[in-house]
C-alpha cells in the first residue's frame, strides 16, 4: 500500500532543479507563440514538448516513450525537415527571381554569416562539427538548421532549432539598424526598374529540374535538401499535380511541423540544455544573422556600384532565407526614405535567392566536410 | 586537421563555392529564359 503511495511521489522526488527552470522556458516559448504571435506553429509544439520532457519519471524519451518514437521516426532519420522542404518548395514562387536572375548573387552573400560564425565558434573552443551546427543558424532556415544539426551534432539540436526559429522571427528588429548603418541616404532611395521580363511557363518548370541536377552534381551531400525543395516547386509550377502540391503545402507540412516541433522540444531536457554552452549558441546564432545582413547589404552596395546605381543596396538584406519577412523589411525601410519606391518584388527575388542560397551553402558545406573526411 | 585549417577551408571554399554555384544558377536561368522566352500564350494560361 505504501509502495502505491510512493508511485505518486516519484515525479516530485525525481525533480532536478533544472526541470522547473526548463518548464518555465517552455512556458516562455508558449507565451511568445500564443501571445506575441512569434512563429506560433513551431514555438507552441516546441514549448509544450519542453514542458513534457521536463516532467521527470514519465520516460517520454526512453526507448519506447512516444516522444522518442517520434524523434527516431523523423529527426534521427532526417525525414521531417525534408518533408517540410517539399512544402516550402510548393509554397515558393521563384518568378521574381527568374525575372531578374542577377539578384541571385545576393542570396549567396546572405549566407556568408554561416561560414564566418563557424570560424568564430571554433575560436571559442567548440568542436568542428559543433561549430558547423552553430554556424548553420545563419542559414536563417529552420529545416536546414535541423537537418544539419540533427545529423552532425544532435546534442545541440534543441538550442540550434530554438535559436534558428526565434531569430528568424526577430528579423524585422535585427535587420533595420544594420541596413541603415551600412547605407547612405542616397543609396536607400535608389529606384529599381519595375519593368522586368517575365519567365515563361517552360522556363519556370525547367528551373527546379536544372537546379537539382547542377546543384546535386556540385554538392551531392546536400541533394536531399535541394532535391526536396525543388520537387515541391516543380509540382507547383507544372500545374498537373495540384492535389500533391496542395497536400505538400498544407496537410503534410502541418502534420510534420507538429511532430517536428514536439520532438525538438523533447531534446530540451533540463540537465542537457541548461549549460553555458547553450547561451553561447544563442549568442552565435544572433551574430550569424547579423553577419548575414552585413554581408548581404555590403554585396548590395557592390552591385549598386557595378551596375551604375541600378540596384538598391537595401535589397541585399533580403538575401537570407527568412521568407517573406526579410523582403517585407526591405520594402518598409525603402519607403521610409522614398514613399514611392517599390522594392518589394526585387526584395522577394533576393529572398527566394536566399532560400536557394541557404540550401546550397549547407550542401556545399556538407560536401566540403565529406571531401576533407570530417563526415 | 587543425581548427585553423578547418575554419579557413570552410570559409574560403564555402563562401566561394556558394557564390560560384549561385552565379552559375543565375547564368542558367538567363539561358533558360532565352531558350524558352515568354510569350503571350503564357499570360493566357494564367502564368504571369
Amino acid at each position: 500500500m505504501i509502495d502505491g503511495l510512493l508511485g505518486l511521489t516519484t515525479g516530485f522526488t525525481s525533480l532536478h532543479w533544472s526541470n522547473p527552470v526548463m518548464i518555465a522556458v517552455g512556458g516562455l516559448l508558449l507565451f511568445l507563440g500564443i501571445k506575441k504571435d512569434i512563429e506560433p506553429l513551431l514555438l507552441v509544439p516546441i514549448g509544450f514538448g519542453a514542458i513534457l520532457i521536463n516532467i521527470p519519471a514519465a520516460g517520454l524519451m526512453e526507448e519506447e516513450g512516444f516522444l522518442r518514437v517520434i524523434y527516431n521516426m523523423g529527426i534521427a532519420t532526417e525525414l521531417f525537415p525534408l518533408l517540410i522542404f517539399i512544402g516550402i518548395g510548393a509554397m515558393t514562387d521563384f518568378g521574381p527571381l527568374l525575372e531578374n536572375p542577377k539578384i541571385f548573387l545576393l542570396g549567396a552573400a546572405g549566407q556568408f554569416g554561416i561560414f564566418l560564425t563557424i570560424g568564430l565558434a571554433l575560436l571559442f573552443g567548440f568542436s568542428q562539427l559543433d561549430a558547423v551546427a552553430i554556424g548553420i543558424i545563419g542559414a536563417c532556415d529552420g529545416p536546414t538548421a535541423i537537418y544539419v544539426s540533427s545529423k552532425y551534432a544532435p546534442h545541440l539540436l534543441g538550442a540550434v532549432s530554438v535559436a534558428a526559429y526565434s531569430y528568424m522571427s526577430l528579423v524585422p528588429i535585427i535587420q533595420p539598424p544594420i541596413m541603415r548603418a551600412l547605407t547612405t541616404q542616397k543609396e536607400r532611395t535608389v529606384r529599381m526598374d519595375i519593368e522586368t521580363k517575365p519567365a515563361s511557363k517552360t522556363a519556370r518548370i525547367m528551373f527546379p529540374i536544372v537546379v537539382t541536377i547542377v546543384g546535386g552534381l556540385i554538392a551531392p551531400q546536400g541533394l536531399p535538401l535541394l532535391g526536396t525543395i525543388m520537387l515541391g516547386n516543380l509540382m507547383k509550377e507544372s500545374g498537373v499535380v495540384a492535389r500533391l502540391s496542395k497536400a505538400s503545402e498544407n496537410e503534410i507540412t502541418n502534420v510534420v511541423t507538429l511532430l517536428l516541433g514536439i520532438s525538438i522540444g523533447a531534446t530540451m531536457e533540463g540537465k542537457a540544455f541548461l549549460k553555458f554552452q547553450t547561451l553561447l549558441i544563442l549568442a552565435f546564432g544572433f551574430l550569424a544573422i547579423c553577419l548575414d545582413t552585413v554581408c548581404g547589404v555590403l554585396f548590395g552596395r557592390l552591385m549598386c556600384v557595378m551596375t551604375g546605381g541600378k540596384i538598391n543596396p537595401l535589397i541585399g538584406a533580403a538575401g537570407i532565407s527568412a521568407y517573406p519577412m526579410a523582403a517585407r523589411v526591405v520594402q518598409r525601410e525603402g519607403v521610409k526614405y522614398d514613399k514611392h519606391n517599390f522594392l518589394l518584388m526585387h526584395a522577394v527575388g533576393a529572398n527566394t535567392g536566399g532560400q536557394v542560397g541557404s540550401v546550397m551553402a549547407a550542401a556545399i558545406m556538407l560536401s566540403i566536410l565529406k571531401g576533407i573526411g570530417i563526415i | 586537421m587543425s581548427n585553423l585549417t578547418f575554419g579557413l577551408t570552410l570559409m574560403v571554399f564555402g563562401m566561394g563555392g556558394t557564390v560560384l554555384a549561385l552565379a552559375l544558377f543565375s547564368m542558367l536561368m538567363t539561358v533558360l529564359k532565352k531558350l524558352f522566352p515568354f510569350e503571350k500564350e503564357d499570360t493566357k494560361k494564367g502564368n504571369t
